[in-house]
């Protein structure tokens, strides 16, 4: 019995939100056997990442201490790929907006004040939104391609981490440490829940993707975003400006970011160290996309990465996992998505069996939109 | 300016400017068949750790380099299968292997950090290398000379080639390419095999060559100048030699800043140069707007499903 892919005659709705579930249980299954044949214990692997954390409820604020902020950069990125504005530097926007909110701990450890924490928000913030706005810039005054410049720019924000924690923002009482001072009291995000690590961002990640929803959902913006990603010929027809839709992506991605970097910084680290980077902005690419570039699906698909990053931690002295088996993992995650993908537009039927009544679905610029954003 | 000096420097430039070459090469092909692969960077990787691997286990480094096009191109097989036979996004996919290569490298090379093996060799006899003039001629690694070839090859083929006057039709104008009876996805698959072998090439230089070891995220980012390259350069094999080259300047002056301890300028500023540079040549290049646009290949990054 040999199956072909036969055209649908509109988009399955149904798929677009099986694709990730089907993803995911081919990575579990392919991730046991790959590892397995690498060598490790492949299932013990599987399930010390994927389902230990979910059987203990001691991990389970560690999960939403890591979803958090891919939460945060995914919601941002979401915006630029459903209108095909490609921001890959998120993990630069996150560095950049800590650093700059790091400056402000700086300046202010020697005060007090309930304002001291929301200007590093806002600090953070802004930094994220400037560091982003030079490929925003770059993009709709050059023509120079985003992934690149972007990209490009991730390399230049952790040389820039580096060099201010070796020399100028080193705490001078830290015994040499390339590190800042720890940040007081009035510079840590506060616990929402006393007595576990879940901190004010949390919350807030959550509000922010509810927010997200609502604007993209609602408003005349979240309009011409979907607008320009998934018909460009329609939204020049219709007065959209492309370079307003370049604008927005990468100031709402790079000013989420810059937020969650903030985030961290005043949460889990309470510091500035040299190995603050730990890769949330290219992981938070998958997320968006596994949440279907929607903010809602995003939450869920956050927390499935999560698991990669508490259990990758925890895989590591179970099974002896390796690191860099937790990327293994979500670059699977993310292949098995992209290919099951093709289930939103095709069907697997039979060969020989009648054709779909309708015009088959030949490649239109709306198929260089990302297959499968949900609306 | 001694003529040892210059000659070292000169060597030094091609010396860094191979890898990016050979792997823009690749990448070059594989555009003007209308398909982005912006897995460069996990595909070179891949073919770092498999050349030092292999290198290692056999004590021929040659071997090394072999092993690293096929892994390399292995690798590019699962982009191709899921962009051309899935039409899944091309920029979504190749950063999905990009991440693949760079957690799978580290994985298989865990063991591997630290430890020497044999490097390739010269490729003409050392006695015919002594004079710095010979040096310039003679006394390169054999990849230098496969880049200057391939370039010459990729050159030929594309301009004059009728193969290569299809893979440019397959890329111009994918659905006329079908319709004369060209196979676009199968060349297209081909295109991918060949820019995947010549980026795991470009990896077994930095494990074999250049540095010549193995450690996690060992080509730090020059996968993505080689795709940077390819739209400097235009889509033109000659203009990439001449990207090629100036990056590997800019890279040879890094090095060379940081080993001679100059202290006006912080090591995080110089490690930072080519990344900046690579951001100012594409604002240069891009801002003469309509020719930067026209050059690129009609179909780039679109997916082609046969209708019919």
């Amino acid at each position: 019995m040999a199956l072909v892919l036969q055209p649908r005659r509109e988009p399955s709705k149904a798929m677009v939100w099986a694709a990730p579930v089907i993803a995911v249980l081919a990575t579990l299954i392919v991730g046991a056997l790959l590892f397995t044949a690498l060598g490790y214990d492949g299932f013990g692997a599987v399930n010390a990442i994927f389902i230990q954390p979910l059987l203990n409820s001691n991990r389970w604020q560690d999960l939403l201490v890591k979803a958090a902020p891919l939460t945060l950069i995914a919601t941002g990125l979401a915006v630029g790929f459903r209108a095909n504005v490609w921001n890959i530097g998120a993990e630069g926007q996150y560095v950049f907006g800590a650093l700059a909110a790091t400056g402000i701990a700086l300046l202010t450890l020697d005060m007090q004040g309930l304002w001291i924490l929301p200007a590093m928000v806002v600090a953070g913030v802004l930094g994220g939104m400037v560091y982003a706005s030079v490929p925003a810039f770059l993009r709709v005054r050059l023509g120079v391609n985003e992934i690149l410049s972007s990209l490009m720019l991730n390399y230049v924000a952790v040389q820039l981490l580096f060099y201010l924690m070796r020399g100028p923002w080193r705490d001078p009482m830290g015994f040499g440490f390339p590190q800042t001072a720890m940040f007081s009291l009035d510079q840590t995000l506060p616990r929402v829940i006393p007595g576990t690590l879940i901190h004010l961002g949390v919350p807030v990640a959550l509000a922010a993707a509810l927010t997200m929803w609502f604007l993209m959902a609602r408003t005349l913006a979240g309009f011409q975003v979907r607008v320009v990603g998934a018909a460009p010929q329609a939204a020049r027809f219709a007065g959209f400006r492309e370079t307003r839709v370049v604008w927005m992506s990468f100031l709402i991605g790079g000013g989420l970011a810059g937020m969650a970097g903030t985030f961290e910084v005043s949460g889990p680290f309470g510091q500035m160290v040299p190995t603050f980077p730990v890769g949330y902005g290219f992981t938070a690419i998958i997320v968006a996309f596994l949440g279907r570039l929607h903010p809602l699906g995003i939450v869920a698909a956050a927390l499935v990465l999560a698991l990669t990053y508490v259990g990758g931690e925890s895989a590591q002295t179970t099974v002896g996992l390796p690191a860099a088996a937790v990327g293994v993992f979500q670059a699977m995650l993310l292949f098995f998505l992209l290919g099951s993908d093709i289930l939103v537009r095709y069907r697997l039927v039979r060969k020989g069996a009648p054709p779909a009544r309708a015009l088959p679905v030949t490649a239109s610029p709306a198929t260089r939109a990302v297959p499968g954003a949900a609306e | 300016m001694t003529p040892e000096l210059a000659v070292s420097i000169l060597m030094a430039v091609v010396a860094t400017s191979t890898p990016l070459l050979i792997a823009a090469l690749g990448e070059l092909v594989v555009e003007k068949a209308g398909v982005l692969n912006l897995g460069v960077e996990g595909m070179m990787l891949i073919g770092a750790v498999t050349a030092f691997i292999v290198a290692s286990a056999t004590g021929v480094p040659s071997l090394g380099v072999l092993a690293a096009a096929l892994a390399a191109a292995l690798s590019s097989m699962v982009f191709g299968y899921l962009t051309l036979t899935l039409t899944a996004n091309q920029v979504a996919t190749g950063l999905a292997l990009t991440i693949f290569g760079t957690g799978v490298s580290a994985l298989l090379g865990a063991s591997f950090v630290g430890i020497t093996t044999g490097t390739l060799g010269l490729v003409f006899p050392a006695n015919l290398a002594t004079d710095p003039i010979l040096r310039i001629l003679f006394g390169h690694s054999p990849l230098v000379y496969f880049s200057l070839l391939m370039t010459l090859g990729v050159w030929w083929f594309l301009s004059k080639s009728r193969a290569g006057l299809i893979l440019r039709a397959v890329g111009e104008s994918d659905s006329s390419a079908h319709s004369i009876g060209y196979r676009v996805i199968g060349v297209r698959y081909l295109a991918v095999l060949f820019g995947g072998a010549m980026a795991g090439i470009a990896g077994s230089y930095y494990s074999l060559v250049l540095t010549p070891m193995w450690a996690e995220r060992l080509t730090a980012g020059r996968g993505w100048i080689a795709i940077a390259l390819v739209v400097f350069a235009a889509w033109r094999p000659g203009r990439l030699l001449l990207g090629a080259y100036l990056f590997g300047a800019v890279i040879t002056f890094e090095l060379q800043a940081k080993a001679a301890g100059w202290s006006f300028l912080a090591p995080e500023v110089l490690t930072s140069l080519p990344y900046l540079a690579t951001i100012l040549v594409l604002a240069l290049i891009s801002s003469r707007r309509a020719s930067a646009r026209l050059a690129a290949p009609a179909c780039l990054a679109k997916p082609f499903r046969a209708s019919a």
